[in-house]
């Protein structure tokens, strides 16, 4: 599935082993496509010597708020790249 | 690893012991791979040189060249390692994304799952920017963070935090401090330290 800038998105609330680029405080919450960045080798194949399959990744912005609800400022952001197989339609 | 040696190593007189599992790991690795000659020891210490002399004046010429010149800082907006070679700096693979601080927004750098940063333009990350406490804190509560590194920001400024999850690297445009709209570039360069690159200061004049 692929995205556009300006898209709402979700992450994944997955919980897979091993070596992954989505930091927890971000699966399951919704967010903003900022950006395309592009596509990279999958970082989740390279890290065990595989060779990646190439996915793509954009920059996520969260508002500060959905991501942690007891924080007092509402325009706050945080910005997070994440590969495309960690996304859903929000 | 070996106990005994036939070989010279580079001496590290001021490096620990290895002391934990992944020390060791990286320790008897190295010793493999110069045992079976697919480097020098005097090569791995060459590229840790290298990675050491490259400091912060390099990030500070940039955003000098970047404050005198409103085309370079649209470039450098744009793809901020094609900035770099136009300075002639190598970003080697690095994908640099320059962020620009303005009166309404501020913007701060963190690799919270490790350490990652624009080392190809800084050298290494300071020590409390690989901390645990400033990974965990910054992306949960940026302002209180900022405030304790003595930068008060207002309500009125919204605070973007950048977390350098994957392939991008940043780099944070501060800006350019009032008293200063004569100065040459070089000087300008001199007063941008690296905190106000990865945005947890600003450039100031004098100590607040």
């Amino acid at each position: 599935m692929s995205f556009a800038a300006g898209e709402h998105v979700r992450v994944r609330a997955m919980f897979p082993m091993g070596h992954v680029r989505t930091p927890f405080y971000v699966r399951g919450k919704a967010g903003v496509i900022e950006r395309v960045v592009g596509r990279f080798d999958n970082p989740e194949q390279l890290a065990y010597g595989r060779s990646g399959d190439k996915k793509m990744l954009y920059r996520v912005r969260f508002a500060q708020r959905d991501v942690f609800p007891d924080t007092p400022s509402a325009n706050d952001t945080i910005d997070v790249e994440i590969y495309e197989h960690w996304l859903e339609k929000a | 690893m070996s106990t005994t040696h036939d070989h010279p190593h580079a001496h590290h007189p001021d490096h620990h012991l290895p002391s934990n599992y992944y020390e060791k790991l990286t320790t008897a690795v190295i010793e493999i791979l110069v045992e079976k000659k697919m480097f020098r020891a005097e090569e791995v210490q060459r590229a840790i040189e290298k990675m050491e002399e490259r400091l912060p004046d390099r990030g500070a010429r940039m955003v000098a060249r970047a404050w005198i010149d409103p085309e370079f800082k649209k470039r450098m907006l744009a793809d901020g390692s094609a900035a770099m070679r136009e300075l002639d700096m190598d970003p080697g693979d690095m994908l640099l994304t320059a962020v620009e601080n303005t009166p309404q927004v501020h913007n701060v750098i963190v690799c919270t799952l490790c350490s990652c940063y624009p080392r190809m333009l800084m050298g290494p990350p300071p020590a409390w920017y690989k901390s645990r406490p400033y990974r965990a804190r910054v992306v949960r509560e940026p302002r209180k963070v900022l405030a304790e590194f003595g930068l008060q920001l207002g309500d009125d400024v919204t605070i973007r935090v950048h977390d350098s999850s994957a392939d991008l690297r940043y780099v944070v445009l501060p800006m350019r401090p009032a008293g200063t709209e004569d100065w040459s570039e070089e000087r300008l360069a001199s007063i941008v330290t690296r905190d106000s690159m990865v945005g947890v200061a600003d450039v100031r004049l004098t100590a607040p």
